[in-house]
């Protein structure tokens, strides 16, 4: 059975061309309203238990309508959600504190305003008093608190109750990064013991490390449910996107999808990565000096080309990533028809796993202002560790280690 | 409705605790801590009572005390004051908590709910220090006061229904939250509280039967000041007109329940 199903959701402001207007269609009085505005229309999909989904898109997308929705505080216009389990969702830290209370009282208002009564909250307080890690401040009038602390509060409390779902508006950056880990282990418990997730967040490794599935909305509309990877490379290739720009998606053979975006004006013909014996290779050795190289055609007469690229694991995290703005490197005037070969060679420092390379061919520092052209998996490559001794983890960091008897 | 009140009864823990911190934190760092309650209306009174006791004390027949005005004035207020009270918290209610309502999900309810049982608690010390103050001016109230309960539903019920009117109205039309205060004004000199009706012309005192406020102040009066039972009919005909504008009340808050998010 489907967690939540989300069948034909819209939500529209409607205004009137007098508020009279609306307080008489109230009375059963039937007025038109002046104008319908949608944020939101024609949503589908199906959330099934134990899913993680992170929900993408730019500013005025409709995400936190979306979320609002889902957690019952607004109305859909059309559709409906069906939701089955609790719902806790923290789209803002801290509601509803009052500066003169102490941390423990309003840690019991904010439960009480989530709907947990007298005995559930005196149950959980220990808990949440642990979590927050505030020390004696707990009993001191939160206007005391450093904005840090209150945070701390309010995270554990919203946290308090494992919910069959929990929906996070971009509150995952809580405190120090002591507490962020703290408070990013707590989402992971909950999610290992069966909770659903829905994030939003413009934080690529939040979503990407967090998440199973991600769907992009685009002007209230869902432009594309899929793996977080392939949302956040199309998502990249959409920011950039210019008025003539193109997007291509491709899939390649190990069931993943390359996205290529761009205007054009400047192109990878081929690439590829060389091992230390100067071959072509899929495989290479951990530590083992490579080099990628790649060949650039122009195809318009620019006016400065900047060659970019990262290397990311399979979960799309960056493993490294620099471009030849940074290195100072930056090609000034290339004509039309100019063939331009970059190399960039590197030990393979990394740990046993996949890892792509993504690529950018820009004009300077990002790829906002100009994007020529952007390729995710541009390059896919296996490390293997056959040579070096075993160890965990996607950087080689050799130590040496000495043992010694006291 | 029958949700209403179940969201309400879930809700029923967060609704006392609410009550509970608003009168802790309303007195949080103040030396006298919640003698400002009192001492705020007691000293309107006051000034009241100095300035027109001389003028309006010869026109209260019906009781012999030197404050004789000074008793009926505080009567009267006391009712009064449940009333203003009640109007000027749910005026700006959703609109105060227009953030928490975007963003927690929990019956909307226990909102005005929170408004009303605040405004009792105040509205019961008040009343425990008015009879004190009954008590040193040698004044004490006989069993009628029993009816005061029935004269607080009825005060409740009308405040509460006309409140959440005029709030709900106050988030599309601001300018609502501009005029309640001067009505306000006008209301309470329109109503017999500083002044005892038998002063103003016989003709004008027709007009008051439109004042729904009126009857329920006036059976402050009976109960608090002449020790009898307020006039029955006139009770149980406002309690019904208060019943119908809380209802009405209740209708269009949940009519406008779902617009009310989108314009805050």
């Amino acid at each position: 059975m489907s967690l939540m199903i989300v069948d034909n959701l819209g939500k529209a402001y409607r205004t009137y061309k007098t508020e009279w207007h609306r307080f008489g269609r109230w009375l059963g009085i039937p007025c038109q309203p002046n104008e319908e505005h949608w944020v939101l229309r024609h949503l589908n999909f199906e959330i099934q238990p134990g899913e993680a989904i992170g929900i993408v898109g730019q500013n005025g997308a409709g995400k936190s309508t979306l979320l609002k929705m889902i957690t019952g505080t607004l109305q859909p216009t059309e559709g409906s959600i069906q939701v089955n389990g609790r719902i806790a969702a923290i789209l803002e830290l801290g509601m509803g504190f009052n500066p003169e209370l102490s941390g423990r009282e309003n840690v019991f208002h904010a439960a009480g305003l989530m709907g947990f009564s007298t005995r559930q909250i005196q149950k959980a307080m220990p808990d949440v008093e642990a979590f927050a890690e505030i020390g004696e401040y707990f009993d001191q009038p939160v206007r005391t608190y450093s904005s840090g602390m209150q945070m701390r509060v309010a995270f554990a409390v919203a946290t308090a109750y494992r919910p069959e779902i929990l929906i996070v508006d971009e509150a995952l950056s809580v405190g120090d990064s002591y507490f962020q880990h703290k408070s990013f282990n707590r989402i992971r418990e909950f999610q290992e013991q069966g909770t659903t997730l829905m994030i939003v967040s413009h934080d690529r490794s939040a979503i990407q490390s967090l998440c199973d599935r991600a769907i992009l909305l685009e002007q209230g509309r869902i432009l594309k449910d899929g793996s977080p990877e392939e949302i956040f490379d199309f998502y990249n290739a959409l920011i950039a996107e210019k008025e003539k720009s193109t997007i291509e998606i491709k899939k390649l053979e190990s069931g993943r999808v390359r996205t290529i975006s761009g205007t054009g004006e400047a192109k990878i013909k081929d690439i590829n990565l060389f091992n230390e014996k100067r071959e072509k290779a899929d495989f290479v050795e951990v530590g083992e000096s490579v080099f990628i190289k790649a060949n650039v055609v122009i195809n318009a007469n620019i006016g400065t080309l900047v060659f970019g690229y990262s290397i990311k694991d399979k979960h799309g995290q960056i493993m490294y990533g620099t471009n030849t703005w940074h290195t100072k490197q930056i090609v000034k005037n290339p004509r039309k028809g100019d063939e331009y070969t970059f190399l960039v060679s590197f030990p393979a420092n990394l740990g046993p796993g996949t890892y792509s390379v993504q690529t950018a061919l820009v004009d300077s520092q990002t790829h906002l202002t100009s994007n020529y052209e952007w390729q995710d998996l541009a390059l896919v490559f296996d490390v293997v560790n056959s040579n070096q001794t075993y160890f965990d983890g996607s950087c080689w960091i050799e130590p040496s280690i000495r043992v010694e008897k006291a | 409705m029958s949700d209403m009140l179940k969201g309400l009864w879930a809700y029923r823990g967060f609704v006392l605790s609410s009550i509970k911190n608003e009168f802790v934190t309303r007195f949080a760092r103040s030396k006298l801590g919640g003698f400002w309650m009192i001492l705020q209306p007691l000293a309107q009174v006051l000034i009241y009572a100095l300035i027109l006791s001389a003028v309006l004390s010869a026109k209260l027949p019906g009781i012999d005390s030197q404050y004789a005005y000074a008793i009926y004035l505080t009567a009267g207020f006391l009712g009064w004051m449940l009333f203003s009270e009640i109007i000027n918290r749910c005026l700006n209610l959703f609109i105060e908590q227009g953030n928490l309502m975007k963003k927690m999900k929990f019956p909307k309810i226990t909102l005005p709910t929170i408004v009303v049982g605040s405004a009792l608690l105040n509205n019961v010390m008040l009343l425990l220090a008015i009879l004190g103050v009954f008590a040193v001016l040698g004044h004490f109230p006989t069993l009628q006061i029993l009816w005061l309960p029935v004269l607080t539903l009825a005060m409740v019920s009308l405040a509460l229904g006309l409140g959440l009117v005029l709030g709900i109205l106050n988030v599309f039309i601001r300018d609502i939250g501009q005029a309640v205060p001067i009505l306000l004004q006008v209301a309470f000199w329109f109503t017999p509280i500083v002044y005892p009706i038998n002063i103003i012309p016989e003709r004008l005192q027709q007009l008051l039967v439109l004042n729904p406020i009126y009857p329920i102040i006036r059976g402050y009066h009976d109960v608090l000041v002449f020790g009898q039972a307020p006039h029955l009919g006139q009770v149980i005909l406002i309690m019904t007109v208060g019943f119908l504008i809380l209802a009405f009340g209740l209708f269009l808050f949940r009519r406008a329940s779902a617009e009310l998010v989108d314009a805050l």
